[in-house]
């Protein structure tokens, strides 16, 4: 008896002495990861598939609100610090952080052919060739409406090349016959209001290409300004804060309290899981203006940060994330626009999409191709903000009545040249 | 229990000991306050220093050795102005609305505070029904998280709020609680009074309970009304506590910043952005985080606590002394 105990610790202390090895090798991927509909959950099954085929290897997914990926990641990496992976959307102005996982991709050639028009998104300079990570999901901004209210209106909705004005008219009068709040609302974004913008003829950049506030931006402003003074835009949404914080205007929608509001194709599951059936929605195509129907691309990215101690694993991990297979179920669950050339041709199924859902992804898939090349410009340039955030503060502070719209024109123009100045210090 | 606790000290008598044969008795002082010191140069004096290299630098990089340096820039940017008597022609008109609201804050908050912590302290010492179960219901809301007060305010005032249902329920039209201006400045006054006032009033509560009761009983046998007891006996005799019931009210007050926040985001517009508020938003919100603007920043606003500290020795030494302050 007393043997076989000594054979069984004997053997257990063998077979310790054989996982031992492989325990102390062991290495933790951090990921920082927010989400607006369910991706950092798709992201999670991925990974334990990453970590069953790559045993020693572990996934730590940080779930974090968007706030903290604008707010927080960009100090942390500043200081050196900061996980393995983030999901992040400053896709430029964070691109010194990004490290280049080209050595560690299976096949550079697949990256370069599905990835390949996004990737100069990521790379710090014109001149890089490296890998940092991809695009997880293609997005493009535009309006949804509530086609209930609508209805109950008896108020048609305007066609494909409706302006603004046009549907802004549409709406106020369905908020009028139906009691709602407001006609529309816009997110409280620089980015969301840069489209609208384009389309007023906004050039964004001049000969030389710095940004610029032009005639086209300041009319946007100025409608903007006076949709709000008239009552047509929802007050609490651009009104209801300070400085240059974010707000969403898509809870408003699912409340009831607007008839159309300009936001976003990552929008669309959240709309089809959190409204249901308490009314009808539908995507439509970005209103136009005299020079444009434009709205504006992005999307979010998986990137390797420099601060990871474990590029190795980062790059595989990226690269399995990368894979057809499996970038197709996270663009398929997730109900987003693929980045991914191969997919995006031939077409991703989206099984648990409401018919809802699946004609918004059609709306903004087939809205690609009306996207004005200053849009494009204006997404990868790597300060941007510079003249998102100021727009959000001065036009709110015409809104509310601090300023007139050509103070606001001016001010905007003056933090612009200050931020990018600081910035290029 | 004392026992335990003084056996643990025992453990460092030897250590003691020798440190004072070490050292000597005059230097054995040092040893005490030594980690207590080693802390505050760590976590107070160090990013004081930090924050004087920040402001004199600029760029957007965080590591200190990464910034050029600027010298005094970052103050010329935030004091540039064509019209000092026209906040929209300064190069940072934020910064000087958000002083402007700072003050207007500390104004109105901290004169509300004082007298109606005064006030409720007075009816808490007086022998009414229910008067410990008062007590409590005042202080309660001081052991509250200031995010918490700020998101249950939050909830009762936005458009679709408590408040506003009540009054859509009354027949009445809907107010902008957090969209208008002027109510919104209201609000994060009341809120934030409502939040710290349970705090005040236990000071000046201590106070009138300090005040010794023959005085009140030799004012009743002069026939004194109350309305010159208050004036003559209670007030002169709680003023040590009323004044530091005002700086550390002033003190708060010009340091405003979570409730507000999470109230109201610092709008509508500039409406309640604070001077915290405009440095946290210059340093760290905003994309491009202008660190050395948000240090200079703060210490404009150092200088102004200091200010304040300072108005607050003098005023406790006069009050001290017995004297009116000059």
């Amino acid at each position: 008896m007393t043997t076989l105990i000594s054979k069984n610790k004997l053997a257990a202390l063998l077979a310790a002495l054989v996982v031992l090895p492989g325990v102390s090798h062991a290495v933790d991927i951090r990921v920082m990861c927010y989400q607006d509909g369910m991706e950092c959950d798709v992201t999670a099954d991925l990974a334990k598939r990453f970590e069953a085929q790559n045993p020693g290897t572990k996934v730590i997914l940080d779930v974090v609100p968007y706030k903290t990926i604008n707010e927080q990641l960009p100090v942390q990496l500043a200081a050196g610090q900061g996980p393995d992976i983030a999901r992040v959307t400053d896709l430029g102005g964070l691109s010194k952080y990004y490290l280049d996982i080209s050595a560690f991709v299976k096949d550079r050639a697949y990256w370069e052919s599905n990835f390949g028009a996004t990737l100069p998104w990521l790379r710090p300079t014109a001149a890089d060739k490296g890998i940092y990570g991809f695009m997880s999901q293609l997005t493009m901004t535009g309006p949804y409406v509530n086609k209930t209210l609508f209805e109950q209106a008896k108020i048609p909705m305007p066609g494909p090349k409706a302006t603004w004005d046009d549907w802004v008219d549409a709406s106020r009068k369905v908020a009028k016959a139906t009691q709602t709040q407001a006609a529309l609302a816009w997110d409280r974004s620089g980015h969301r209001f840069a489209g609208p913008a384009i389309s007023y003829g906004a050039k964004i950049f001049d000969a030389k290409g710095d940004l610029i506030i032009d005639d086209g931006y300041k009319t946007t402003i100025s409608k903007f300004v006076g949709w709000h003074k008239d009552g047509a835009m929802l007050k609490e949404v651009w009104g209801g804060a300070g400085g240059s914080s974010y707000a969403d205007s898509i809870g408003e929608f699912k409340n009831g309290r607007v008839a159309m509001v300009l936001s976003g194709s990552w929008q669309i599951n959240r709309l089809q899981k959190d409204i249901g059936t308490a009314f009808d929605w539908v995507a439509v195509p970005n209103p136009c203006g005299p020079a444009a129907c434009s709205g504006i691309p992005g999307g979010a990215a998986w990137v390797a940060l420099k601060t990871s101690k474990s590029p190795k694993e980062v790059g595989m991990f990226l690269d399995f994330l990368a894979q057809e297979a499996n970038y197709a179920e996270f663009a398929s669950r997730t109900e987003n626009i693929p980045a991914h050339a191969g997919l995006a041709k031939k077409g991703i199924p989206y099984p648990s999409a409401t018919p809802a859902a699946r004609a918004a992804l059609g709306v903004f898939s087939s809205g690609v191709a009306n996207l004005a090349p200053a849009a494009y410009r204006f997404q990868g340039y790597k300060f941007n903000r510079a003249m998102m955030l100021p727009t959000v503060t001065r036009v709110t502070q015409a809104i509310v009545g601090e300023m007139s719209v050509d103070e606001a024109n001016a001010k905007i123009a003056a933090d612009m040249a200050d931020a990018v100045k600081q910035a290029q210090k | 229990m004392l026992r335990l606790l003084g056996l643990f000290f025992n453990l460092f008598e030897p250590l003691f000991r020798a440190g004072q044969r070490w050292l000597g008795i005059s230097r054995i002082g040092w040893l005490f306050v030594g980690p207590n010191l080693l802390v505050f140069g760590l976590f107070t004096f160090v990013p004081i220093v930090i924050n004087f290299v920040y402001a004199s630098t600029g760029g957007v990089q965080l590591l200190p050795f990464e910034r050029p340096y600027t010298g005094m820039e970052n103050f010329g940017i935030l004091f540039e102005c064509r019209d000092y008597f026209d906040i929209q022609t300064c190069r940072k008109d934020v910064f000087w609305r958000a002083i402007f609201n700072t003050a207007k804050f500390s104004l109105f908050q901290v004169a509300l505070m004082v007298v109606l912590s005064l006030v409720t302290a007075l009816v808490l010492n007086r022998k009414i029904i229910g008067r410990g179960f008062w007590r409590g219901v005042f202080f309660y809301p001081v052991l509250l998280s200031p995010v918490v007060v700020a998101l249950i305010w939050k909830w009762l005032l936005q458009s679709q709020g408590v408040f506003n249902a009540g009054l859509v329920a009354a027949g009445s039209t809907p107010v902008d609680w957090l969209t208008d201006a002027r109510w919104a400045f209201f609000w994060t006054v009341f809120v934030s009074i409502w939040a710290h006032m349970g705090f005040y009033t236990l000071i000046l509560l201590a106070g009138l309970q300090a005040i010794p009761k023959d005085m009140y009983e030799a004012a009743e046998m002069d026939a004194a009304s109350p309305w010159r007891t208050l004036r003559r006996i209670t007030l002169p005799l709680l003023m040590p506590n009323l004044i530091v019931v005002l700086v550390l009210a002033m003190i708060r007050a010009v340091q405003i910043f979570d409730e507000v926040f999470v109230l109201t985001g610092g709008g509508p517009g500039s409406a309640t952005t604070f001077i915290v508020q405009f440095i946290y938003q210059t340093g760290f919100a905003e994309q491009i985080h202008l660190y050395g603007l948000a240090a200079a920043a703060s210490l404009v606003l150092a200088l102004g606590l200091m200010l304040l500290t300072f108005a607050q020795l003098r005023l406790t030494r006069a009050s001290n002394a017995g004297k009116k302050p000059k």
